[in-house]
């Protein structure tokens, strides 16, 4: 890439910021208020009854788990609603007629939905530890899953974006794939307090990876090897990406 | 002359529907150059396989020599489009759009005087710090125009940017297109209007079920219909034609009669001798040579032969 080809990436990265910037009340506020609110609730319903990990209160435990959730879930809304509205709208025409390469483009919607994701989980972080003891272990594995988790995210994101045809396919998507498995990964529980068969099934799921090696960075203890959590988190982006990088040069959906 | 756009037998298919039937074009350089078909020819499907929105299942394309697919960065560099609808971003004002457009090409802050040429230019000075979900549609489609030059191209390319437009804002597209055209830029443009690609047009191409059935200068487009209309007020509406005039009316209503004269077989002259030697006195006439319509109905549609220039 030359400087001309860099400059253009760098600016629809930074449109795809500056787009969620501009409604901060929703892509940032809303979910941090969510988070607290899972937090306020199940943090004060099972404070004392659980302890997951010895010597961690509950509401710490469950922390990490909700900041997680909540990289899931915006990285993943950041790249597929900005791409379905582009495409509903007629506007995704700007970038397509533009020299960006399917590989800036693909670098462009990821880094923009790895900042959302940070950046909502800084913030659920920043005002949970007003309330909560927190102890941070691995600061690596808390910057390496949340930028990890983020891209992946962002990524699949910006598949289901591609992929979708109208809004209802993409709520479809969020809601009957990437909800089940952010709830069905750990956020609230570790595997091991779960019957034989659903700490099986439990390890098919990716997001529980990403959310136990980010636990891993408070705590310094986890359901399973952070370095296994972080080789199938890594394939994972990777096989993610080589999909997204195939649809894109191919022109699937967006060039036909 | 050079080549602005060369394509070169493309095909496209759209499941059964054979869109485009092995097109060849050129557009010269620095021509203004129309592409006019009906619904249906198969004009936007090009523009689009010409800027990159589609790919073409065979044949090839190239914008100022560079080949749409495997030259993408050049050939976008070299074209701007302006697209038939009214789209835009609703999180950005018209500034900041034109910012980020100018920034998708790589372009810096060295490009901002170009920028407010065209805020300038385009009347959208008033407009520049809106939202562009605030604006008419007539501003979104200054925007759109904007938007396209941004980058300076070498090629534009309209997709029938009057449509739908008023009267005030149709003067003032043309204005500018001319404009465009005389600084050096290849224009390419599509439009119902048959008038409109009558007035601005030095070349054509006509598409008709995605093929090309005609590509020449707007002269010697219509100079394929060698016939002109004489419509005449007659003093009386109760009259008897002469023989050798019946066969060349094409209306008559009243005391109005239109006849259809050969440029080179029939004399105004002699259809008036006609029909004074038949006592018919003759209050008003006038002449309307045929335009590019007759010769588009002609190549685009089977209509019988007194509507069309054969």
């Amino acid at each position: 890439m030359n400087a001309a080809s860099l400059r253009g990436v760098y600016t629809l990265f930074a449109k795809e910021v500056w787009r969620f910037m501009k409604v901060f009340v929703q892509t940032i506020l809303t979910p941090v208020v969510t988070a607290l609110l899972y937090l306020l609730v199940f943090g004060q319903a099972l404070e004392g009854n659980i302890e997951v990990y010895e010597g961690v209160a509950y509401s710490a435990f469950l922390i990490p788990g909700l900041m997680m959730m909540s990289i899931i879930q915006n990285a993943f809304a950041n790249s597929s609603s900005s791409l379905i509205q582009s495409k509903m709208m007629g506007n995704l025409v700007f970038v397509l007629l533009s020299p960006i390469s399917s590989l800036g483009f693909f670098i462009a919607f990821t880094a923009a939905a790895v900042v959302r994701g940070v950046l909502v989980a800084l913030a659920v972080y920043l005002v949970a530890i007003l309330f909560v003891d927190l102890p941070l272990e691995a600061g690596w594995a808390v910057l390496v899953f949340a930028v990890l988790g983020s891209a992946t995210l962002g990524v699949l994101g910006l598949i289901a974006g591609v992929w979708a045809e109208k809004f209802d396919q993409l709520a479809g998507f969020q809601n009957f794939f990437i909800l089940p498995l952010s709830f069905l990964s750990g956020v609230f529980y570790s595997i091991h307090s779960l019957p034989g068969i659903w700490q099986t099934v439990s390890q098919f799921n990716p997001f529980f990876y990403l959310i136990d090696g980010f636990r891993y960075g408070f705590f310094g203890q986890s359901d399973a090897d952070p370095m296994l959590s972080l080789s199938v988190t890594l394939v994972f982006l990777l096989g993610l990406s080589a999909v997204a990088l195939l649809m894109l040069h191919k022109g699937y959906k967006i060039r036909e | 002359m050079p080549t602005a756009v060369s394509i070169r037998s493309v095909h496209k298919h759209f499941g059964e529907l054979h869109a485009l039937n092995d097109i060849s074009l050129d557009v010269p350089q620095g021509s203004f150059f129309g592409l006019l078909g009906p619904n249906g020819a198969g004009k936007s499907t090009l523009i689009n396989i010409m800027s990159g929105l589609m790919k073409a299942d065979a044949g090839t394309v190239s914008v100022m020599g560079h080949d749409v697919a495997s030259a993408y960065r050049q050939a976008r560099h070299a074209l701007g489009v302006v697209p038939q609808e009214l789209v835009y971003d609703p999180f950005f004002t018209v500034r900041e759009v034109l910012r980020l457009q100018s920034g998708y090409f790589g372009h810096g802050p060295e490009n901002q005087p170009w920028i407010d040429e065209l805020i300038e230019t385009l009347s959208l000075a008033d407009k520049a710090d809106a939202n562009l979900h605030d604006l008419s549609g007539g501003m979104k489609r200054r925007v759109l125009i904007a938007q396209a030059l941004v980058h300076k191209p070498d090629v534009v390319v309209l997709d029938e940017p009057t449509a739908g437009v008023d009267v005030e804002l149709r003067q003032a597209l043309w204005q500018f297109t001319r404009r465009l055209h005389a600084d050096g830029r290849t224009i390419v443009l599509t439009t119902h209007y048959l008038e409109e690609a009558e007035a601005l047009c030095e070349e054509i191409a006509i598409l008709n079920r995605g093929q090309v059935v005609a590509q020449e200068s707007k002269t010697a487009l219509l100079a394929r219909c060698p016939y002109r209309t004489l419509r005449l007020t007659l003093a009386q509406s109760d009259y008897h034609l002469p023989e050798s005039l019946q066969a060349l009316v094409t209306e008559a209503e009243d005391n109005c009669l239109s006849l259809r004269l050969h440029k080179i077989d029939h004399h105004i002259g002699d259809v008036l001798k006609a029909l004074q030697t038949a006592g018919i006195e003759v209050t008003d006439l006038r002449t309307e040579e045929s335009g590019l319509e007759e010769v588009f109905l002609e190549l685009t549609a089977d209509l019988p032969a007194e509507t069309t220039c054969s």
